[in-house]
């Protein structure tokens, strides 16, 4: 395609040429903000997937036993299957393409000033990598014996011979999707990095680049750092599945708990993975709407630095009761209790922008807030179970549960949502509306804690997770007990059903939403100089030069409160 | 799409995004390997009979494959040297004898797995064995498309006399692949 470049090629180029067609436009385009597209559209579909998963399971939980509308009975493999491919979906298929893949794309070209990535083809082949891997863990569902039920961490010996889990094909299919989707990330983070670092705009320094693109880099880099033992780790495992050597069978002299270690020096690393494009989004959602300049720009950046390198020495909290040494115990317990404090910095950093700041209550902004509320409360609760001491009492309890979807339900649902709010009109060029925003936000934020708050009880009441029907356990049937698990699985309901207007408004504004600006929000970041929808090739004839830094909201000796990167300096405004 | 995407061409950092990429490549790679080796080493001192499988390994034919990669490395310097002069002919030659010396360790590879398996020692002998053949399997897996590569930008890059900065980005790789060897090699050959 480079081919045809001419010396009009800088010109708009979008009229000089007939209109491509559907496929090579929208399916087979290299264009990044069409991949980011096609990432976050995948992912949404699949975590509606997820959700109809968890609405299923839920139920069961819930009312055990009964059939459960637009399902049926829920047999025990089945029940296993849909609590493992949730956790599998939620993870590897909705956090990682919409908050990195999704988000990278479409703004790391245009708020870095440029006009794609570097590697535009290979961007292409990533999304088809991950699109492979998603058909792939689909099929798993309808081999025969079913999907994989060995829960989204795949322990072995479990998940590593087919007598023991069951699911001759669907455990090797979940181990090739899961497989083929990191490959999809590593090539679209290697491309994301090299562009963040190649494709800045004239005179953005690094100082000067947007807090979002730093955090989607920083979690590229954390993401190809710890994922190459899992790598390693699934070769083994597929070699134990499929062919039969004995990698992690204790039985044939190998060991379950090295599993433990590959998958968790990449799983803890990978909660940070997406915590940070998700703070990203939060930091620059803030500065637009609290009009402040965001507070410690350079502590956030070189705390989310020291946080990824803590991040690769915490791994064993996972394990302390897989027979760990205490004595490691103890070390991992003192990193895990050192890894809160530049979580802590950052979300005080995002208070103290808010502090004075002449704020906007509107969507994007509400999700924004709610994100740092709630993910506090994941982030206290982590301090207990990172204590050894408490961890062997919790460990495994609903607890657990309710605190990591204290943390991933910010990230991968709230976040989501205000970047979507946020960033929608630049993506199609029109606005959503604020007042169903706001009912959708009320509608998902109030039954989130309606869900996991009597999680929280029942875990610490000794509610042990992947259980099929705690009516079997007499000291978990009570009923009490149960009216916490209903109220959760109602709750679950409520938040599904408010998803709705969600869908329609996305749907409707799409169409017939009142037209964006440039700069709806009057923004300083660059991709808010790029017409709304940004053409291909993005900023028209000439791509914009960067000036100064990304928040300079409220500048005194201004007019205007906010001070676009790209606009020249008048020396008369420099305070 | 006449758009000329000029994101191809800016280089902000200073170095040429290629060259960029695939150092990030390799550093995606050596933690895969690292979890593999870290895996491997960890049981090596774990279990005392490993020490024992490890004496049925052939040294010999491993240090000639050592021999192979190492003078494979020093003719991909010689193509990048034949590169920066923009020497189409000499440059094809070096890309060619590199793949000529990464064919003659993937032969004498073959050779060596099928006097193991004739042996009786498969992948599915003891775990140290499945160790073996995975970690050597994953090594000959990277220099077999390492040597793919070289082929298609010898015969589509170079012989044209464009893109000549591959020639650089392919060695950095073919390195990388020589080096997880030289780590490969003490630990399932010489360490008995």
């Amino acid at each position: 395609m480079a081919e045809v470049a001419t010396q009009t090629a800088h010109q708009d180029g979008h009229h000089d040429h007939e209109e491509p067609s559907f496929w090579s436009k929208y399916v087979f385009s290299t264009d990044h903000k069409i991949i980011g597209f096609q990432y976050l559209f995948t992912g949404l579909a699949m975590a509606i997937i997820g959700g109809f998963f968890s609405y299923v399971f839920r139920m069961q939980l819930a009312f055990p036993g009964s059939s459960v509308p637009f399902y049926g009975v829920v047999s025990p493999a089945a029940y296993n299957m849909l609590i493992t491919n949730h956790g599998t979906i939620m993870i590897f298929w909705v956090a990682m393409p919409v908050l990195i893949a999704a988000l990278g794309n479409f703004l790391i070209p245009l708020m870095i000033g440029c006009d794609d990535m570097v590697f535009p083809k290979l961007n292409r082949l990533s999304y088809q990598i991950f699109l492979l891997s998603t058909i792939v863990l689909i099929a798993s569902f309808f081999v025969p014996q079913g999907g994989f039920g060995g829960a989204w961490t795949s322990y072995t010996p479990l998940s590593a011979k087919a007598e023991y889990n069951g699911t001759p094909f669907g455990a090797p299919l979940w181990l090739l999707a899961v497989t083929l989707e990191i490959v999809a990330f590593l090539i679209g983070g290697i491309n994301f990095i090299t562009t963040t670092m190649n494709a800045r705009a004239k005179g953005m320094k690094l100082y000067d680049i947007p807090m979002v693109v730093w955090m989607i880099v920083i979690a590229s880099i954390l993401f190809m750092a710890s994922v190459g033992p899992l790598v390693a780790g699934a070769v083994m495992l597929f070699f134990d599945q499929v062919l039969g050597t004995s990698f992690f069978d204790p039985a044939a002299g190998g060991d379950p708990v090295l599993w433990q270690h590959l998958f968790w020096f990449f799983g803890h690393p990978e909660v940070y993975v997406v915590l940070l494009p998700a703070m990203g989004v939060v930091a620059e959602i803030m500065c637009t709407f609290a009009r402040k300049k965001l507070f410690g720009y350079k502590m956030i950046l070189y705390s989310s630095v020291g946080l990824g390198i803590l991040s690769f020495f915490v791994w064993a909290h996972h394990q302390f009761i897989s027979g760990v040494d205490p004595r490691a115990a103890y070390l991992f317990t003192t990193t895990t209790l050192l890894i809160s404090i530049p979580v802590a910095i950052m979300l005080f950093a995002f208070i103290a922008t808010l502090w004075g700041g002449s704020i906007k209550f509107n969507t994007p902004m509400l999700f924004a807030m709610a994100f740092l509320g709630e993910f506090l409360i994941g982030g206290v609760t982590g301090i207990w179970l990172g204590s050894s001491g408490v961890d062997v009492y919790l460990h495994d309890t609903y607890f657990v549960l309710a605190h990591f979807h204290y943390t991933f339900v910010p990230i991968a649902v709230i976040a989501v949502f205000a970047a979507i709010y946020y960033w929608f009109p630049k993506m199609f060029g029109r606005m959503m509306n604020d007042t169903w925003g706001k009912i959708h936000f009320w509608g998902t934020i109030i039954p989130f804690n309606g869900i996991f708050l009597p999680l929280f009880v029942l875990g610490a009441s000794g509610q042990h997770r992947r259980i099929y029907n705690f009516q079997n356990f007499p000291d978990l049937a009570s009923e009490n007990f149960q009216d916490l698990r209903i109220f959760a699985t109602g709750s679950l309901i409520v938040l599904i059903l408010f998803q709705i207007p969600f869908f329609v408004n996305f749907i409707v504004s799409l169409k017939r939403g009142e037209k964006a600006s440039r700069n709806p929000w009057k923004s300083n970041t660059l991709e808010w100089v790029a017409p709304s929808p940004p053409p291909h090739g993005n900023f028209g004839d000439e791509l914009p030069v960067v000036y100064r830094g990304p928040y300079e909201y409220s500048v005194e000796d201004r007019e205007e409160d906010y001070w676009p990167q790209n606009q020249p300096p008048q020396a008369a405004a420099r305070s | 799409m006449a758009h000329q995407i000029i994101a191809t061409s800016r280089s902000a950092s200073g170095i040429p995004t290629g060259r960029l990429a695939v150092w990030w490549v390799v550093g995606s790679e050596i933690v895969i390997f690292g979890g593999l080796i870290a895996a491997y080493l960890l049981n090596r001192f774990l279990h005392g009979s490993w020490a024992q499988s490890a004496g049925h390994t052939s040294t010999l034919i491993g240090g000639i494959n050592t021999f192979w990669l190492l003078t494979s490395s020093f003719f991909v310097v010689l193509a990048h040297a034949a590169s920066e002069k923009r020497d189409i002919r000499t440059t094809r030659k070096f890309l060619w004898l590199t793949i000529l010396l990464g064919g003659f360790f993937m032969l004498f590879k073959t050779y060596e797995y099928a006097v193991k398996i004739e042996g009786g020692y498969t992948l599915f002998t003891s775990n140290f064995w499945s160790f073996y053949y995975t970690a050597t399997g994953l090594h000959g897996f990277h220099v077999l498309c390492g040597m793919v590569i070289m082929a298609i930008i010898a015969e589509r890059d170079i012989k044209q006399g464009k893109n000549w900065h591959r020639v650089e980005n392919i060695g950095i790789y073919w390195h990388f692949v020589d080096i997880v060897w030289i780590f490969l090699f003490p630990l399932l050959y010489i360490a008995k």
